[in-house]
C-alpha cells in the first residue's frame, strides 16, 4: 500500500510536468488546428535558459534564498521561450496559414531538428548536470516525499490558478475561445485574431518555460535532446484529455504521469516509453476526442 | 529570418528608413533569443563542474547578421518580389517552344549517367580513389532515393502522412540480419522476404489507423515507429539490444561470384584480377540503384491501374472517393503495404552494406528527414524526389569534405554538426517559400479537362 501510495506521489509530479507542457500543444491545436510539434523543444529551450540562468546566479551571488533563484530561473525562461514561440510562429508557421493542411505540420516538424540541433551547435552535445537544488525530503507514514515534489505540484497549481483566470475571467482569454470557435467570425467582430494567436503561443511558450525549469530542478540535468519524449508524452496527455480542452491537458497529463509512474513500478522500467506510445495509439485509434473533448463532427 | 512587426500602410517612394526601422527591430528581438544561448556556454572544467563561457563576439556576429538580412530582405528583396508580381500580371502568355532534345530526354539520360558513374569515378580516381565517391555519395544518396519514393507511395500519391516510415526500413533491416546470420540464407532469398515481412507489418499497422485522417494519422505513425524502435531496443533475446546484429554476411552475385576474399569464388580469383574492397561497393551501387529504379518503374506502372487512380483520388479528397464507391480501407492498406514493401527492400539492403544493424540507425529523426526529401522534392513527383535528395543528403556529405572552412571559422570547426540544423532550416524554408516543393508536385494523373474556378467560400481553410 505504501508502495502505491509512494508511486501516486511520484505520477502527480510527474503529470503536475506533463500537463503544464499538454496545455501548450492544446491551445495551439484548439485555435488554429495544428499539432505544434517544436512544442517539445521550446519546453527544453526553456529548461536549458533556466540551467544558464543558474550557472549564472551562482556565479555571481553565492548564497541567495532557494525560492529567490527558482523565481528568477522561471521568469527569465519564460521571456526567452515566449520570445521564442513568437518568433517562431511570425516566421515559420503564419505564412502558411490557409496552405495546404499538412504544410504547417512538416514546417513544425523542421522548426523541432531546428531548435534542438541549434541548441546542441552552441550548446555542445553533452549532458548537462547541475548539482541539486533541493534536497530535503519528508517522511510522512512511511512515504517520502521531497521538498523538490512539494515544489512542482504547488508551483502547478498556482500556475493553473492563474491561467484558469487568464482565460476564463478576461477579455483576452474571451477574445482567445472566441478564436476558438469561429475565427472568421471573431475578426468580423472586431477581434484581432494574429494578435489572439501569438499570445496564444507566448501563453503556451511560458507554460513550457516553467515546465522546464521544474524538470532540470527535479532531475538535476538536461541534453538538447531532450525535448522530443516528454513533448511526445505531453502531446498524448493533450490527446487523451481531449485536445483542445484546457482541463483536459491537464487531466490528461496527470494520467499519463500515473501510469507511467505505475508502469515503471510494477511492470518494466525498460518498456515504459512503449506504454506511453501505446496509449497516445490507442486512445487516437479508440477515443480519438478523448475524455473531455468535443467530438469532431465530419462537414462535408 | 526573423520578420519583425509588419506594417501594412503602402509606402510610396524610398524603402530604406522602413528597411533601417525593421532591422533595429529584428536587431532587438535576435538578441533577446540569443543572448543566454549563444553569448553563454555551458561547459564543463576539469572537476567535471558546469561552467559558464562568455562569447559577446559571436553574439554581436549573429544580431548584426540578422539585421543586415533583415534590411536586405525589406529593402530590396520585398520591393523585387512586388515589381516581379505586378509584371506577372501584365505579361503576354509566351507560347511555348519546342522543348529541346536534351529536355525532351533528360530523365532517360540521367539514368544512363547513372548507370556510367561509377565507370567514370574509377577511370578518374581509380579502385581505391573510387570508395568514397562510390560509398558516401552513390549508394548513400540512392538508398535515400529509394525510401523517399517508397515514401511517397504513401504521402505522395495516397495522401496519407506517415511518419514512423523508418519502422518498415528497421523491419526489412532487421530480417535480412537476424534471418541471414541465423540461418545463413542468401540475400536474394531473404530481399522479398524482407519486403513481405516490411509490408505485412504495413498492413499490420495500417489496419488500425484507417479511420483517422492528417495530423493524427501523422502522430500514430510516429508512435507505432517508435514502439518498434524501443522494442528492438528492450527485447535483447532476440535483436541484442542497442549493441546490434554484426557480421550480416555479405551479398553475393547470385551465388556465382562471392565478395569474401575466403571464398573459392571470390572475384578477383574468377577474374584474376588484384584484390580489392571497391568491387563489392560498385557491385552495391548498381544493386541498390536497379532497386530504385525498380520502385520508380513499379509506382509509374501502379499510378495507371485502378488502384493507383484511387490512391489519387483519395489524395484529393476522401469524401468525394467514399461516394464514388472507392473502397477506402483495401486502397489505403494497398498503399501502406506497397509503400512499407519498398521501405522493406531498402531496409535488408542496408543490412547488407552496413554488416552492422542496430537501433540507433532507425530513430524518428530518420523518419523525418525521408519525409522531408519527399515534400522537399514535391509530393508525388519522382524526379522532383530524386534531386531533393541528391541536394540534402549529397549537400550534408560534402560538408564533411568542406575542410577548406576550417581555415575560416578556425580549428575547431566541424562542419558535420551543422548537418541537422542546416537540413531542418531548409525544411522550413522551403516549406515557407514553395509549399509544394522545390520541383513541383505531381498533379492527379486523370482529371476534367475543364476546370472550373470554385469560390472561396465553398472550401474551408486547412482543408485544401
Amino acid at each position: 500500500m505504501e508502495y502505491f501510495v509512494q508511486q501516486l506521489v511520484n505520477g502527480l509530479t510527474l503529470g503536475s510536468i506533463y500537463g503544464l507542457i499538454a496545455i501548450g500543444y492544446t491551445m495551439v491545436y484548439g485555435i488554429i488546428g495544428m499539432i505544434n510539434f517544436a512544442h517539445g523543444d521550446i519546453f527544453m529551450i526553456g529548461s536549458f535558459v533556466a540551467l544558464i540562468v543558474f550557472l549564472v546566479l551562482t556565479a555571481v551571488f553565492y548564497s541567495l534564498p532557494v525560492v529567490l533563484f527558482l523565481l528568477i530561473m522561471m521568469i527569465v525562461a519564460m521571456l526567452t521561450t515566449s520570445l521564442y514561440n513568437w518568433t517562431i510562429e511570425k516566421v515559420a508557421y503564419r505564412p502558411l496559414r490557409g496552405s495546404f493542411r499538412l504544410a504547417p505540420l512538416i514546417t513544425a516538424i523542421g522548426m523541432s531538428i531546428v531548435l534542438s540541433n541549434f541548441v546542441q551547435v552552441t550548446q555542445g552535445p553533452r549532458n548537462k548536470p547541475i548539482p541539486p537544488m533541493i534536497s530535503k525530503v519528508y517522511d510522512i507514514f512511511g512515504i517520502s516525499i521531497s521538498q523538490k515534489q512539494i515544489v512542482i505540484v504547488v508551483v502547478t497549481v498556482a500556475l493553473l490558478a492563474i491561467f484558469w483566470y487568464l482565460v476564463n475571467k478576461t477579455a483576452l482569454g474571451r477574445a482567445q475561445r472566441a478564436c476558438e470557435q469561429d475565427r472568421k467570425m471573431a475578426a468580423l467582430l472586431g477581434i484581432d485574431v494574429d494578435r489572439t494567436i501569438s499570445i496564444t503561443f507566448i501563453m503556451g511558450a511560458s507554460l513550457a518555460a516553467v515546465a522546464g525549469t521544474l524538470y532540470l530542478m527535479y532531475y538535476g540535468v538536461v541534453v538538447f535532446s531532450d525535448g522530443f519524449v516528454p513533448g511526445v508524452k505531453a502531446f498524448t496527455a493533450a490527446v487523451l484529455g481531449g485536445i483542445g480542452s484546457i482541463p483536459g491537458a491537464v487531466l490528461g497529463g496527470l494520467m499519463i504521469g500515473f501510469i507511467e509512474s505505475m508502469w515503471s513500478a510494477y511492470f518494466s522500467i525498460d518498456y515504459k516509453d512503449v506504454a506511453a506510445f501505446s496509449i497516445l495509439a490507442i486512445v487516437l485509434i479508440f477515443l480519438p476526442s478523448g475524455i473531455l473533448g468535443r467530438p469532431e463532427v465530419e462537414k462535408v | 529570418m526573423v520578420q519583425a512587426v509588419s506594417t501594412n500602410r503602402v509606402e510610396a517612394g524610398s524603402p530604406f528608413p522602413r528597411a533601417i526601422r525593421e532591422a533595429l527591430y529584428a536587431g532587438a528581438i535576435s538578441f533577446g533569443l540569443f543572448v543566454l544561448l549563444v553569448g553563454l556556454k555551458t561547459d564543463q572544467n576539469i572537476r567535471n563542474e558546469l561552467i559558464i563561457v562568455q562569447r559577446w563576439g559571436l553574439l554581436a556576429i549573429f544580431v548584426v547578421l540578422t539585421m543586415i538580412g533583415r534590411f536586405i530582405h525589406v529593402a530590396f528583396v520585398g520591393p523585387a518580389l512586388e515589381e516581379r508580381k505586378r509584371m506577372k500580371g501584365k505579361a503576354v502568355p509566351v507560347i511555348a517552344a519546342e522543348p529541346s532534345y536534351l529536355r525532351k530526354n533528360l530523365i532517360n539520360l540521367s539514368i544512363v549517367g547513372l548507370f556510367l558513374y561509377p565507370v567514370a569515378i574509377v577511370l578518374l580516381f581509380g579502385f581505391q580513389g573510387s570508395l568514397k565517391w562510390v560509398d558516401n555519395f552513390g549508394i548513400q544518396i540512392l538508398i535515400y532515393v529509394m525510401l523517399a519514393w517508397g515514401l511517397n507511395i504513401v504521402v505522395g500519391l495516397a495522401g496519407l502522412l506517415d511518419l514512423g516510415y523508418v519502422a518498415f526500413y528497421a523491419v526489412g533491416a532487421y530480417s535480412y540480419a537476424l534471418l541471414g546470420t541465423e540461418f545463413g540464407w542468401s540475400f536474394w532469398i531473404l530481399l522479398p522476404a524482407a519486403g513481405a515481412m516490411a509490408a505485412f507489418w504495413g498492413v499490420i499497422l495500417g489496419f488500425p489507423v484507417l479511420r483517422l485522417r492528417g495530423d493524427y494519422l501523422a502522430i500514430v505513425t510516429l508512435a507505432f515507429g517508435e514502439i518498434i524502435r524501443l522494442v528492438l531496443i528492450n527485447w535483447r533475446e532476440v535483436t541484442n539490444g542497442s549493441a546490434g546484429i554484426s557480421g550480416i554476411p555479405k551479398v553475393s552475385f547470385f551465388g556465382l561470384i562471392s565478395f569474401n576474399v575466403s571464398d573459392d569464388n571470390y572475384i578477383a580469383k574468377v577474374f584474376d584480377i588484384a584484390q580489392s574492397g571497391a568491387y563489392y561497393k560498385i557491385f552495391l551501387y548498381y544493386l541498390i540503384l536497379l532497386l530504385a529504379l525498380l520502385t520508380a518503374f513499379v509506382t509509374i506502372r501502379l499510378r495507371r491501374m485502378p488502384v493507383g487512380r484511387a490512391w489519387e483520388a483519395l489524395r484529393e479528397d476522401e469524401i468525394a472517393c467514399r461516394s464514388l464507391g472507392i473502397n477506402t480501407t483495401t486502397t489505403k492498406l494497398t498503399a501502406f503495404a506497397t509503400g512499407a514493401m519498398f521501405g522493406g527492400f531498402a531496409g535488408s539492403f542496408f543490412a547488407a552494406r552496413q554488416g552492422f544493424v542496430s537501433p540507433e540507425s532507425f530513430i524518428f529523426l530518420e523518419s523525418a528527414i525521408i519525409l522531408a526529401i519527399v515534400v522537399l522534392g514535391g509530393m508525388g513527383s519522382l524526379p522532383g524526389i530524386a534531386v531533393a535528395a541528391l541536394v540534402m543528403i549529397g549537400g550534408t556529405e560534402i560538408l564533411r569534405e568542406m575542410q577548406f572552412l576550417k581555415m575560416i571559422f578556425g580549428p575547431d570547426f566541424t562542419p558535420e554538426l551543422y548537418r541537422m540544423l542546416l537540413f531542418g532550416m531548409a525544411m522550413v524554408i522551403v516549406m515557407i517559400w514553395k509549399p509544394r516543393g522545390f520541383v513541383g508536385s505531381r498533379e492527379p494523373t486523370a482529371f476534367l479537362h475543364k476546370r472550373k474556378a470554385v469560390a472561396g467560400s465553398f472550401t474551408k481553410e486547412g482543408h485544401g
